[in-house]
């Protein structure tokens, strides 16, 4: 007895210290998580062919991303993701092995080893002002065995050794304000042309030494008209430039002699009249216009005389120029006509010489084409050949070569902006099901490797035979909907208005679509998604629709532009339909009703204060109507630091003849005093979570009632000064202030000022508490702290008795006017990272204990269990605070390594963490996305509802088997003893 | 029945040392020892019955005169305004109050008066409009009292149907931060349960709690390595084994069932001795049982 109850005991204890460290062992990796490396739309792409070893393109991304990537498979060899604010301004190669990159205009040189990708050197240059900023990394230049790279930045140029980045000397223009276009080099020469603009109204050339950075002359000239910055360089000794009323191309050329200017109406060379637009900066005696939507080509002659010598429809993409064999140079035209896509490779000199033409058949989904980057090479039959590296408007990444795309990467994934997920179809009995299990002996064999491997006596082979099998009878990348809710479909928006889903199982794209393919109408110009809704999710009574998701977008970039809806079908990725709301969008609200079909009832407040109720019918209307009453929004004006309560008024329809539009009227204000508090975040819990528990049973059985309201709004401030960077006040100047706020009535229920305390805040809410993170200057570290809310209103309804007659007033309608007394608990704790973003894991009943998941400076996540931060843990807990799991108090929180989610992984520019629950109650889905993509499974208090995939039943079943034996050949023995016994 | 006439006792007491709260002896208390306005009157909820039944604003002036500095300390009023659903705002009543300026430049609001107006025959009306279209009564404050009215109203509402009682109750909850009003928080004191039933007041005079808010200080993040190297040290040195707890405390779980089976297992059993002698009068019956006995013997060995 006694040893059982031991063993019961241990076993207990042994289940408790499970549940504390969460950790997968090295062969697991991968079972059920995935990740995804991008690098972002790409900028600038600079070719590198070297003739030994592996062909490979370096580019630089919005992302700022500089990265080289395999020519041949489009694979990433290296990449480095530099910091949000660290935008790259250029990239090049300078000499033939380093990688040069110029970022945060122009005060970041870094140069990176090609070959792998390591840092070489790293010279921050000095800057002054903001401006533009220009790399000029000359071929042929050479100043006593050292090449200097040139950069132009803040007012300051730099000449810096390529070789190990030491700065030899720059030239400071910071008095004059003069912004430098362009730096030229003669060949042969030593001295150098710098040629820019003095107040945009002035041509300045500085003809510099490049030994000793000396003004060798300076000759400048003053065009009336003034300049609007775009510049193209045509030969060594003449610019082409746009006067400021865009109406005029100016040749300067400046060789020698005087600056000259010449002046070329448009109007002269087109009929079509416009503003004009210079593109592709870097063309050899050659111009590109834009005008009125149509490209030309202008030549500019020896005279700096202009003529037009082509024109392209406009949506042509063009390349910089290249040189080619025999001193010719060849440049490269992208145009769209209807699905095709044509590639044109032409020279420059001769345009009618066409030294490339395929057209390639493309993905409509995939937009027009934004960029294009040549490189060319040698045919095996020893002539020229060209490939293209070309970026869509989805912003992937395409390489075309022999008419064909050799390689694609989805680049739109690396700017993801808003996740939701949806459930996949449910397997009908037409669909075929992959057989998992082939025969007996297969499943046998299966199981012993298992149990081989259970018992460390596996071998490797063993080990990746092992896994092997894991990844196929899993069978985790069907299409259809499994009894554990493991299969799933994220639906991601990204920044370039493209919906994509992904498999939960091994996150590939089941399907794409560009919200403005240009298969469209044209009534919305360039709309941009905003954000993504789940539409209709069928259950119950509407099981044969499809489920949809709602993008909402906006046509331009302000805010008062009119919005626009797509409805996308989740199963098959197509549009339903979509359209042109007419009015703007600031807030879409989903509402907790839906309509016989499932969908969901949402508002869309404009700018104008009303609120427009869609779907458009009229049930939808009859459904509102009813619950019109209890309708409530609210708005944040953070820039004035004000808060607003709205309820629904009536109907609007004395100004406009829509029914379904409706004015509102203002309930309740908050206002936060202008000069003490800055609103710095704000936070609701999510609308679909659930609350498994509503009360918390305390060690000394004491009952405690969550206040669990889907109206609480978490609000922080910081003073003024201490928004902007950490360390930038003194802890007496800063405070920050946390609010809980009733969204129905605008009451405050809690209020807790940190002194000496500073933002970014980084919150997390779920069920009745939040957990915030911001750092504390007093002590010179970050900090965490939890509030819980307890409601005490429901206090009373402990006793059993009462519980039982019914006298309680467990079962009433909670109202928010009711005054409820509300009790908070709080406490803080240290942490020793800075946080980029926090979630919580949320699961289908909400039973399972709940992890936070914290994103990391450092691009992982970490998985915290909540108990960590429970506001009840005290130095010394008793035995019963013990029993219930509450830890003893410490003045920081752990950083277990094993509790990393990504575990060797990096989730490179991390911005959001999405939690979804599976159906399995123990586990929950969770995907990160940034710059990367990471997708795992999470069972935050192990799958104790469901035995693990690795779960041996041979042992099981050998065990069995063996203990039936065992029971036949005693009993034989016995029966045997017996007759024997007998016989006596 | 004598808990029930404790209760009342008790409350009574409460009630009159409610009362007793209100003497000027504990304002000036509260005065001396520097209380910030809303922390040490948490019970502040000024009884302002329209019948002025309480000590008038008016008596202020006078201890502020006698027992503070008039350099650092002012006298402010700013005016509660109402609106009955989507109408206009027109007075409701006057605060007034007391700013305390201190020495490091902070403001607070102490001794917080209200005085209610009484609804006149139109308000009236109109709130019972608002009755009968369960709509919203609102109220607002100047956001600042110094400067009224500050950048902005303070604004807040409720439905009308909340307030009706015996009179109109309400509650006033003022959110301060120095002499800026946060926010305002309005309601009945009680509940409001949902459906609301249309009920007429009793008397159309209001009930008006006031209570002022300021924020809360977080307590510190507990810094003890030392403490807990202390404590631990001490453990070390007394550590208090637990008291060793007796079989039946440990395990009573299962000595009871336990217990239960034994006690099931020996009715049986003696059932069974009784039966036994009972069935011995039949002929083959002992050996039948002298088999299974026979049999079972063995076995056990």
């Amino acid at each position: 007895m006694a040893m059982a109850i031991r063993v019961y005991l241990l076993f207990l204890l042994f289940l408790s210290s499970a549940i504390l460290s969460f950790s997968l062992y090295e062969d697991q990796v991968g079972l059920m998580d995935w990740h995804q490396r991008y690098i972002g739309k790409v900028k600038h792409a600079v070719f590198h062919t070297q003739k030994t070893g592996r062909k490979r393109v370096i580019v630089s991304t919005e992302e700022n991303v500089v990265a080289s990537l395999d020519l041949r498979l489009g694979e990433i060899f290296w990449r480095h993701v530099l910091g949000t604010k660290d935008v790259i301004d250029g990239v090049d190669i300078a000499l033939g092995k380093y990688v040069i990159t110029l970022s945060s205009e122009g005060s970041n040189l870094r140069a990176w080893n090609l070959p792998d990708g390591q840092m070489v050197w790293e010279t921050s240059l000095h800057s002054a002002q903001h401006s533009k900023s220009l790399l000029s990394v000359p071929t042929n230049l050479k100043v006593d065995k050292d090449y200097p790279i040139l950069v132009f930045g803040g007012g300051y140029l730099h000449a810096v050794s390529a070789v190990d980045g030491e700065v030899l000397w720059k030239k400071d223009f910071t008095a004059e304000g003069f912004e430098v276009q362009r730096v030229l080099q003669p060949p042969g020469s030593s001295i150098i042309y710098v040629l820019g603009f003095l107040d945009s109204s002035e041509a300045v050339v500085y003809q510099i030494d490049s030994k000793s950075g000396e003004v060798v002359a300076q000759k400048s000239m003053v065009f009336p008209g003034g300049f609007s910055g775009e510049i193209s360089s045509v030969s060594t000794d003449k610019v082409v430039a746009l006067d400021a009323m865009r109406s005029i191309l100016v040749t300067i050329s400046f060789l020698d002699g005087d600056i000259s200017f010449q002046k070329t109406h448009i109007a002269d060379l087109v009929e079509e009249s416009g503003k004009a637009e210079i593109l592709s900066p870097l063309l050899s005696d050659m111009v590109a216009v834009k005008v009125n939507k149509r490209t030309i080509f202008v030549r500019v002659g020896g005279e700096g005389k202009l003529e037009v010598v082509d024109s392209l429809s406009d949506e042509t993409a063009m390349s910089d120029s290249l040189p080619v064999a025999d001193d010719q140079v060849a440049f490269a035209t992208v145009h769209h006509e209807g699905s095709k896509l044509h590639l044109m490779v032409k020279l420059v000199d001769d345009l009618d010489t066409v030294l490339l033409r395929e057209s390639i058949q493309m993905d409509q989904n995939r937009g027009r084409v934004h960029k294009v980057f040549i490189n060319n090479y040698i045919k095996t039959d020893r002539s020229n050949g060209f490939r293209a590296l070309i970026v869509m408007e989805d912003h992937s990444l395409l390489l075309l070569q022999q008419g064909a795309i050799v390689w694609s990467r989805e680049e739109g994934l690396a700017s993801v902006t808003d996740v939701t997920t949806a459930e996949l179809p449910v397997e009908k009995d037409g669909v075929s099901v992959a057989k998992v299990e082939h025969t007996l002996l297969d499943w046998l064999k299966g199981h012993v490797l298992k149990l081989k491997g259970t018992l460390l006596l596996a071998t490797p082979e063993d080990v990746a035979a092992i896994q092997e099998m894991r990844f196929k009878s899993s069978g985790k990348n069907k299409l259809t909907r499994d009894h554990n809710g493991f299969r799933k479909l994220i639906i991601a928006l990204t920044k370039a208005g493209k919906l994509f889903a992904l498999h939960t199982g091994d996150g590939r794209i089941v399907w794409s679509m560009l919200l403005n393919s240009p298969s469209k109408s044209e009534a919305c110009g360039r709309p941009n998604g905003i954000s993504l809704y789940q539409w209709q999710v069928p259950h119950h009574h509407a099981m044969d629709e499809n489920p949809s998701v709602l993008v909402v977008g906006r046509c331009g970039s302000d805010s008062s532009a009119p919005g626009l809806l797509s409805f996308v079908d989740v199963y098959t990725g197509k549009e339903i339909s979509s359209s042109d709301i007419g009015h703007s969008v600031v807030q879409v609200m989903p509402l907790p009703f839906t309509d016989s079909t499932e969908q969901r009832l949402h508002l869309i407040a404009d700018t104008h204060g009303h609120v427009h109720l869609y779907p458009k019918t009229s049930e939808a209307l009859s459904i509102f109507q009813r619950e019109f009453q209890n309708v409530y929004w609210y708005t944040v004006e953070a820039d004035n630091g004000i808060i607003r309560g709205h309820a629904m008024k009536s109907s609007c329809s004395g100004e406009t003849a829509d029914e379904y539009c409706f004015t509102t009227r203002e309930l309740w204000t908050v206002v936060f005093p202008s000069e003490s508090e800055k609103i710095i975040s704000t936070l609701t819990r999510k609308p679909n979570e659930v609350v498994h528990t509503q009360a918390k049973v305390n060690s000394d059985q004491d009952l405690l009632y969550k206040y669990v309201s889907r109206n609480l709004l978490f609000v922080a401030t910081v003073s003024p000064k201490g928004a902007g960077e950490i360390g930038s006040v003194t802890p007496e100047e800063s405070a920050l202030v946390v609010y809980l706020i009733d969204t129905i009535t605008g009451r405050i229920l809690h209020r807790l000022s940190h002194q000496g305390c500073q933002g970014p805040v980084h919150a997390v809410f779920s069920e009745n508490w939040v957990v915030y993170h911001y750092f504390n200057l007093r002590a010179h570290k970050y900090e965490f702290t939890v509030v819980e809310i307890y409601d005490q209103s429901r206090a009373e309804n402990k006793n059993v008795w009462k519980l039982v007659l019914g006298k309680h007033n467990l079962t009433a309608p909670i109202s928010s006017y009711s005054r409820t007394e509300v009790l908070t608990k709080s406490q803080s704790y240290f942490f020793a990272q800075s946080v980029k973003t926090i979630a919580v894991t949320s699961t289908a009943k909400g039973i399972t204990s709940k992890q936070l998941l914290i994103g990391t400076i450092g691009d992982q996540i970490l998985a915290l269990d909540k108990r960590f931060v429970d506001p009840r843990r005290t130095l010394n807990p008793s035995q019963a605070e013990k029993e219930e799991g509450i830890i003893p108090l410490t003045d920081s929180l752990p950083i277990i390594p094993q509790s990393y989610i990504t575990h060797s992984l990096r989730v490179e520019g991390l911005r959001g963490i999405i939690t979804a629950p599976a159906k399995l109650e123990s586990t929950t889905h969770v995907f990160a996305y940034g710059v990367d993509l990471f997708y795992t499974r999470l069972a935050p208090s192990k799958t104790y509802d469901s035995l693990t995939e690795d779960f041996s039943y041979a042992l099981l079943l050998i065990t069995i088997v063996a203990l039936v034996a065992a029971i036949y050949i005693t009993w034989v023995l016995s029966e045997k003893k017996e007759l024997s016994e007998k016989w006596r | 029945m004598a808990k029930l006439t404790l209760v009342i006792f008790l409350s009574f007491l409460l009630f009159s040392s409610s009362l007793a709260f209100q003497s000027d002896e504990l304002l000036i208390d509260d005065e001396e020892f520097g209380l910030e306005g809303a922390n040490p009157r948490s019970p502040e909820t000024e009884f302002a019955d329209s019948t002025a039944s309480f000590s008038p604003p008016k008596q202020t002036p006078t201890t502020r005169k006698r027992y503070s500095d008039p350099d650092l300390d002012s006298k402010v009023q700013f005016t509660l305004e109402h609106a009955f659903g989507d109408s206009g705002f027109s007075s409701a009543g006057i605060f007034s109050a007391r700013l305390k300026t201190w020495s490091h430049g902070g403001q607070t609001l102490t001794k917080l008066r209200f005085l209610r107006n009484e609804f006149s025959d139109e308000e009236k009306d109109a709130f019972k409009n608002l009755l009968k279209e369960d709509d919203l009564y609102r109220i607002r404050l100047p956001s600042n009292v110094v400067s009224p009215p500050g950048r902005e109203y303070v604004t807040a509402s409720v439905r009308a149907r909340c307030l009706p009682r015996d009179g109109l109750d309400e509650h006033i909850a003022i959110h301060m931060d120095g002499a800026n009003i946060l926010a305002v928080s309005y309601g009945s004191p009680g509940s409001c349960p949902y459906p609301r039933q249309l009920n007429l007041p009793g008397k159309w005079s209001f009930n008006s709690h006031t209570i002022l808010k300021s924020s809360e200080q977080a307590p510190r993040t507990p810094i003890f390595a030392e403490e807990i190297l202390g404590s631990s040290e001490n453990a070390e040195g007394e550590v208090v084994p637990p008291v060793e707890k007796t079989l039946w405390a440990k395990y009573w779980m299962y000595l009871i069932p336990l217990g239960l089976i034994l006690m099931n297992a020996a009715t049986q059993a003696s059932n069974g001795a009784d039966e036994q002698p009972a069935a011995g009068s039949q002929g083959q019956a002992p050996a039948a049982i002298q088999r299974g006995s026979g049999s079972a013997a063995p076995r056990r060995r």
